[in-house]
């Protein structure tokens, strides 16, 4: 599976996100530490759920980064995240 | 001293300690960068600790608060986040009226 599917995968049986975009941004880190042959290593998310309502910033990165424990073992690097919880 | 050790005593005898790739004056990263940006334009006192110069400490901080992602951003003791909570609390200005309720000093208004 590509990290792009993983993620994808892992945030939608995790989250059940309303609204949900996966971009990797691999291709602008290239040369910089972390950053490898292939790319799959730097991806920016926009994620919109229900389970945020009523919750912290880091409480929400934390289920994120939770969600996609598998995908920063197999080498995904850095996540920038936007989380919103409907009507956000 | 063990890395935890080390880092604990970093952010418990610091009031704002970054944990960052670089340094303050040469981030290695641009996540590590924006951060450094808003608390210098804040004009709060910080310690920047390069994660690069020591694997215990770079690993080590991930395990810390159980976060896997540099920079991590501490205000006395408490784990703040990384760079996408602190911009979007700078931009609130929320980030701002943290420090103030932590007692630090912020230079620059909200």
């Amino acid at each position: 599976m590509s990290m792009q599917s993983l993620i994808e995968t892992r945030l939608r049986e995790a989250l059940s996100p309303t609204s949900l975009s996966i971009i990797d941004e691999s291709h602008l880190h290239a040369g910089h530490a972390g950053w490898r042959e292939g790319g799959e290593t730097h991806y920016r998310v926009e994620i919109t759920a229900e389970a945020f309502s009523g919750q912290s910033r880091v409480a929400r990165h934390r289920m994120v980064n939770a969600a996609l424990a598998e995908a920063f073992d197999r080498g995904l690097h850095a996540l920038a995240m936007k989380t919103h919880a409907p009507g956000e | 001293m063990s890395a935890h050790e080390t880092i604990d005593t970093e952010v418990k005898t610091n009031d704002v300690v970054l944990f960052m790739k670089g340094t303050p004056d040469f981030p290695m990263c641009g996540f590590s960068g924006q951060v450094v940006q808003i608390l210098n334009y804040l004009g709060v006192d910080y310690k920047g600790i390069n994660v690069l110069d020591d694997e215990g400490i770079r690993s080590g901080i991930k395990e810390y608060s159980s976060w896997p992602t540099i920079p991590q951003l501490y205000v006395k003791g408490e784990f703040v986040g990384g760079c996408d909570i602190a911009r979007e609390m700078f931009q609130a200005g929320e980030l701002q009226q943290f420090f103030t309720e932590k007692g630090i000093t912020v230079k620059q208004g909200a």
